[in-house]
């Protein structure tokens, strides 16, 4: 099952339903980056809200999403990992370097609203 | 061989006769040794604290227990009573020492009883201190178990209580928790500490949360790289953390033993730490505001 994502105004949200499988994640970055070009996006949220674990691939391939996003010319963030995965993540040693970070999707729009259009006034 | 069993048999029925004899004879006495048991205690001051209606319900019960225990050689009724009147005891704040003084009393009086009864006869009355005193241990032992176990229970309960009550996130304002640490920190209580704060995150979706740790008294490297790793998590749940309230011992047992606090934020003191997470805050709320208004210009 491929991974839906939606267009919401300047933004692409990928929603994940269910815990991928590998090349699933690798899908998802390979979709995300044609998208983000052909639809023009400004910012991108993945909500991994439905996630219970983020393993080392995963925690890479977001990293990796918020770099190819962010090459193609839009602000990544990256919503919904839950406390116990947080918690399990640190652990493990996995970070997400200097990808942000949101509680949700309200407060994923509303950073990349800040960021796009802070960006803009500075311009 | 058949005579050794005859000779077992005998003997197996004449301690069977022995246990009813004595069974017949406590119940016989039951209301004047009773009267001198709960006599001898109240000179012993054992029974302060109960009124004289409970003193002769809890006396006639333990007594009848007892003798149940001799007559059945089955403890399980002492055990449960035990437990209640353990139970009991420790939250009406009778000592052990009451109760179990109680208890020992009980078994003099018991046997006196039998010194009295069989004082013509030794052999007799060994056998049956023989039968009577493995009994009376017995139930010594259930009864202070029982007092053990019920004290065990109360300081694990304080132990819990404690911990909760030690631990507590709290919101100063919509998207700001404070979150203060008094005492030890040790690896239970820092892994129940970043449980709770993570979920307060999540339910009070707080975006800055500022930590003192000014009651902690010291820090070790496991400490502090516990705060670090929370620190982290907190980040990936989108809210930032201010540590506050370093001391300067621990700030210099800190620099000594090498912890790498680059990631971590940190200011002098808790009203240092709320101001600057209110200004974060309010950077954030005033860049929002500012773009939404655009978007409406726009």
């Amino acid at each position: 099952m491929s991974i839906p994502i939606l267009k919401q105004g300047p933004y692409l949200i990928a929603s994940i339903q269910s815990a991928p499988t590998d090349s699933e994640w690798r899908e998802m970055a390979k979709v995300l980056a044609e998208r983000v070009g052909k639809l023009r996006s400004r910012g991108v949220v993945v909500d991994v809200t439905v996630l219970d674990l983020i393993d080392s691939f995963a925690a890479r391939t977001l990293r990796e999403i918020a770099q190819i996003v962010k090459l193609r010319g839009a602000e990544p963030v990256i919503v919904g990992i839950q406390p116990d995965v947080a918690f399990s993540m640190v652990q493990l040693g996995l970070t997400l370097g200097d990808v942000p970070t949101e509680l949700d999707l309200e407060a994923g729009l509303a950073t990349l609203s800040a960021i796009i259009k802070g960006g803009e006034s500075n311009v | 061989m058949g005579k050794v069993n005859k000779g077992k048999k005998q003997k197996e029925g004449d301690v069977e006769e022995l246990r009813q004899e004595l069974v017949a004879h406590f119940r016989g006495e039951r209301n004047s040794l009773r009267r001198e048991w709960v006599q001898q205690m109240t000179a012993k001051k054992q029974l302060e604290g109960m009124t004289p209606q409970e003193t002769e319900a809890e006396s006639a019960t333990i007594y009848d227990t007892c003798i149940e225990c001799l007559e059945t050689a089955h403890y399980d009724s002492a055990e449960a009573y035990a437990r209640k009147m353990a139970e009991r005891g420790v939250l009406r704040g009778m000592t052990s020492e009451q109760i179990l003084g109680g208890m020992l009393t009980l078994r003099d009086v018991y046997g006196r009883s039998l010194f009295g009864r069989y004082r013509k006869d030794m052999a007799r009355l060994t056998a049956a201190l023989d039968m009577y005193e493995p009994v009376a241990n017995n139930i010594l032992a259930v009864v202070a178990m029982a007092f053990i176990r019920e004290r065990e229970n109360v300081v694990r309960q304080q132990q819990e209580a404690i911990r909760e009550l030690s631990t507590p996130v709290l919101q100063v304002r919509e998207g700001l928790l404070i979150l203060p640490i008094i005492g030890v920190i040790d690896s239970l209580r820092a892994k129940q500490l970043t449980e709770q704060l993570l979920r307060a995150i999540r339910t009070l979706r707080a975006k800055a949360v500022v930590v003192d740790i000014t009651g902690v008294p010291a820090v070790d490297s496991k400490v502090a790289n516990h705060l670090l790793q929370t620190v982290d998590a907190a980040r990936l749940m989108g809210a930032r953390v201010i540590v506050t309230g370093l001391s300067p011992d621990v700030a210099q047992a800190l620099v000594y033993i090498g912890v790498d606090l680059a990631r971590l934020r940190t200011v002098g003191d808790l009203q240092g730490g709320i101001e600057e997470a209110e200004d974060f805050l309010a950077y954030r709320a005033s860049t929002a505001k500012s773009n939404s208004s655009t978007a409406v210009k726009g």
